[in-house]
C-alpha cells in the first residue's frame, strides 16, 4: 500500500516540520501569554492546581522592579552603541574587500567571517582570559606601551563596552557577507558610466554603491536591532549580568527569573514586554523606511 | 592600473590585514596557549609562543574531565540535526511543488515563526517538554531546535525552480511521490543542501542553550555545556580552558575553511539585494 499518493503527499511532506514548529514555536507563544497572567512557579510546575490567575500583576510588578528597569537601560545602551558600530564596521569591511582585486582579499574575507562560526562558550572562555586584569593580553599590551590597565569586566560601564566589543567581533562576519552579496548585485555598467563621467573611487562609493545598498542597510539594521534587543549569550557566559547588574540585559533577566528563580509567570511577562518592544521598533523602522522612499 | 590606483589597493590591503589580524588574534592566542603548561600562565609578561610545548592539557580534558562523553553527545546532536535538515527539505518540497488546500496560510505561518524571539518561547518550551516527560533526556535536547523556518523557506525557494514536467515524467514512469523527492528534488538542490549541511553541522556542534536547560545529568552534557562547567570549576586553569576551547573551535574552523565558498554563496541564494 502506498501512503504517499499525489493527494496525500504534500501533507505528509510538510507534516513533521509543521508539527514540530507548532509544538515548539506557535503553541509556546500562547502558553507564554497565558502564564504571564498567572503566578506559575515551581509549586505550579509540580501541581497545576497551585497556579493562580493574577491578572496584570506580573506586568505591574516587573515595571517597578529596579533590576528590570536597569536591564532596560543596559539593553538601550547596547542598542544605541551596538547597532551603528555593527553596520559601520561590516559595511566598511565589505566595501574594502570588494574594492580589492587580488586573491589575498578572499583570505581577509575568511578572517573576518571566522568569529561568526565559533561557539559562544569557547569565545567567552578565550575572551575572559584576554580581558583578565593582570594576566590578560589586552592589559599586557597596554602596560607594555606605558598605559594603565583597564578594568574590562570589573567596572559596570566598561563591562558593557567590553561586551559590545566582543559582540561586534562576532557580528561583523555575517553582516559583511550580506553587504558583499548586495554589492555584487549592483550592475557593473553603473560604475562604467560613472568612470566615463570622471567620477573617482570615493565618488562611486558615495553616489552609486551606498545609495543602491539602501535595502541591504535597512535589512541589516532591522536584524541587528532585533539581535541587540535580545542580547543574551555574551552577558550570560561572560559576566552573568554583573558587576552590580551592570551588564544585565532584558533577555538575561527573563532567563534568570525563569530558570534560576523558577518565576515562570513573572519571566513570561518580562518576555512579552521584550516581544512588544521588538514589534514596535521593527514597525517603526519599516515606517521610516517607507517615509524615505 | 595607475600608480594612484595601486596605492589605493595597497592601502585597502593594509587596513584589512591589520583588521583581519585583530579578528584572528583571539584564535591564535587560544591555540598557542592550549599547548602551554599551567606554570607558564603565571609568567609576566605572558609568552605568546609557548616555551615548552605540552599536550598535557588535552590529555587531562579526556582523563580528568569527561570530554569523551561530551563529544559523543555533541556528535549525536549533530547527527539528529541532519535528520532535522531532511525534514526541512521535505517541507520545502511540499510547499514548493504541490497545490493543496491551506498551502499559503500554512506557509505564512511557518514564516511568522521567524519573528518569535527565543526568550518568549524558552520557558513554555521547557514547560511543554516537562509535561511530555522529556526533561533530562536526549530527545528533549534535540526536539526544540530540530526544524527551522528559514531552512524551509530556502528549500522552498530553490525547489520552486524544478520544472513540473520533470516530476510528471517520473510519475508517468510509475515513481511514487517520495521517490520523486529523493531522486529529483534532493539531487537538484545539491547547492542548498551543501550550504544547509554546513550550517546544520555548525549549529549542532555549537548547540548550547537547550542542552544546558534540559540536561541535569552530566552524561547528557554537550561540549559547550562541558566547557561552561570547566570555566566555572577550573576558572584559574587557563591551560585546560584554552585546550577545551581549542577542541571546540578548531574542528569548526577546519570545516569552515574547507567549505567556506558554499557559505558565502548562501547569501546570493537567499537573494538579499
Amino acid at each position: 500500500m502506498k501512503i504517499f499518493t499525489p493527494r496525500s503527499a504534500p501533507y505528509l511532506f510538510i507534516a513533521p516540520a509543521l508539527i514540530l514548529l507548532f509544538l515548539f514555536s506557535l503553541l509556546p507563544i500562547v502558553i507564554a501569554l497565558v502564564i504571564s497572567f498567572t503566578d506559575m512557579d515551581l509549586a505550579g510546575l509540580a501541581d497545576y492546581s497551585n497556579i493562580r490567575f493574577v491578572g496584570f500583576d506580573n506586568y505591574a510588578d516587573i515595571l517597578r522592579d529596579a533590576s528590570f528597569v536597569k536591564a532596560i537601560g543596559n539593553t538601550l545602551f547596547y542598542v544605541v552603541f551596538g547597532v551603528p558600530f555593527v553596520i559601520l564596521f561590516s559595511l566598511s569591511v565589505a566595501l574594502l574587500i570588494n574594492f580589492g582585486k587580488s586573491r589575498v582579499f578572499d583570505v581577509f574575507r575568511a578572517a573576518f567571517y571566522m568569529p561568526s562560526v565559533t561557539n559562544v562558550v569557547a569565545v567567552a572562555v578565550v575572551w575572559s582570559y584576554l580581558y583578565n586584569p593582570s594576566l590578560g593580553l589586552f592589559n599586557t599590551i597596554l602596560n607594555a606601551v606605558g598605559l594603565p590597565g583597564v578594568r574590562w569586566l570589573q567596572d559596570p560601564v566598561i563591562a558593557k563596552i567590553s561586551l559590545i566589543i566582543l559582540a561586534l567581533w562576532r557580528a561583523i562576519g555575517l553582516n559583511m557577507l550580506i553587504f558583499l552579496a548586495a554589492i555584487k548585485g549592483i550592475p557593473k555598467t553603473y560604475y562604467e558610466a560613472a568612470q566615463l563621467d570622471g567620477a573617482g573611487t570615493w565618488k562611486q562609493i558615495r553616489y552609486i554603491t551606498v545609495p543602491l545598498l539602501k535595502f541591504a542597510i535597512f535589512f541589516v539594521t532591522v536584524t541587528t536591532l532585533i539581535g541587540w534587543l535580545q542580547f543574551f549569550e555574551e552577558p550570560f557566559v561572560m559576566t552573568d549580568g554583573g558587576p552590580l547588574e551592570g551588564t544585565m540585559s532584558v533577555a538575561l533577566f527573563v532567563y534568570k527569573n525563569g530558570f534560576q528563580f523558577s518565576e515562570f509567570g513573572y519571566a513570561a511577562a518580562g518576555s512579552f514586554i521584550l516581544f512588544f518592544a521588538i514589534i514596535v521598533l521593527t514597525l517603526l523602522q519599516f515606517k521610516l523606511q517607507r517615509h524615505e522612499d | 592600473m595607475t600608480t594612484r590606483q595601486k596605492a589605493m589597493q595597497w592601502l585597502a590591503g593594509i587596513l584589512l590585514a591589520v583588521g583581519g589580524f585583530l579578528m584572528v588574534l583571539p584564535f591564535l592566542w587560544m591555540i598557542l596557549s592550549s599547548f602551554k603548561p599551567e606554570t607558564e600562565f603565571a609568567r609576566f609578561p605572558p609568552t605568546l609562543w609557548p616555551e615548552t610545548f605540552t599536550l598535557g592539557n588535552f590529555v587531562e580534558l579526556f582523563g580528568r574531565m569527561n570530554f569523551g562523553v561530551y563529544l559523543r553527545n555533541t556528535l549525536i546532536i549533530v547527527f539528529f540535526s541532519f535528520i532535522g535538515m531532511f525534514l526541512n527539505a521535505m517541507a520545502g518540497f511540499g510547499f514548493a511543488k504541490y497545490r493543496f488546500r491551506g498551502r499559503d496560510p500554512l506557509f505564512y505561518l511557518v514564516l511568522a515563526t521567524l519573528m518569535i524571539p527565543g526568550q518568549v518561547t524558552m520557558i513554555p518550551v521547557y514547560l511543554i517538554l516537562n509535561k511530555m516527560g522529556l526533561t533530562n533526556t536526549m530527545t528533549g535536547i534535540i526536539l526544540p531546535s530540530l526544524v527551522g523556518a528559514f531552512a524551509i523557506f530556502l528549500f522552498r525557494q530553490f525547489m520552486s525552480t524544478i520544472p513540473d514536467e520533470l516530476l510528471e515524467a517520473m510519475r508517468l514512469d510509475g515513481a511514487g511521490e517520495f521517490r520523486i523527492f529523493l531522486q529529483i528534488a534532493l539531487p537538484v538542490s545539491a547547492s542548498v543542501l551543501a550550504v544547509q549541511g554546513i550550517l546544520t553541522f555548525i549549529a549542532g556542534w555549537n548547540s548550547f542553550i537547550w542542552p544546558l536547560i534540559i540536561a541535569n545529568d552530566e552524561n547528557l552534557y554537550t561540549l559547550s555545556v562541558g566547557l561552561q562547567l570547566l570555566k566555572g570549576q577550573y576558572g584559574s586553569n587557563y591551560g585546560l580552558q584554552m585546550a577545551g576551547s581549542s577542541f571546540m573551535v578548531v574542528p569548526i574552523l577546519i570545516v569552515f575553511l574547507i567549505f567556506q565558498r558554499y557559505i558565502m554563496d548562501n547569501y546570493t541564494i537567499s537573494g538579499i539585494k
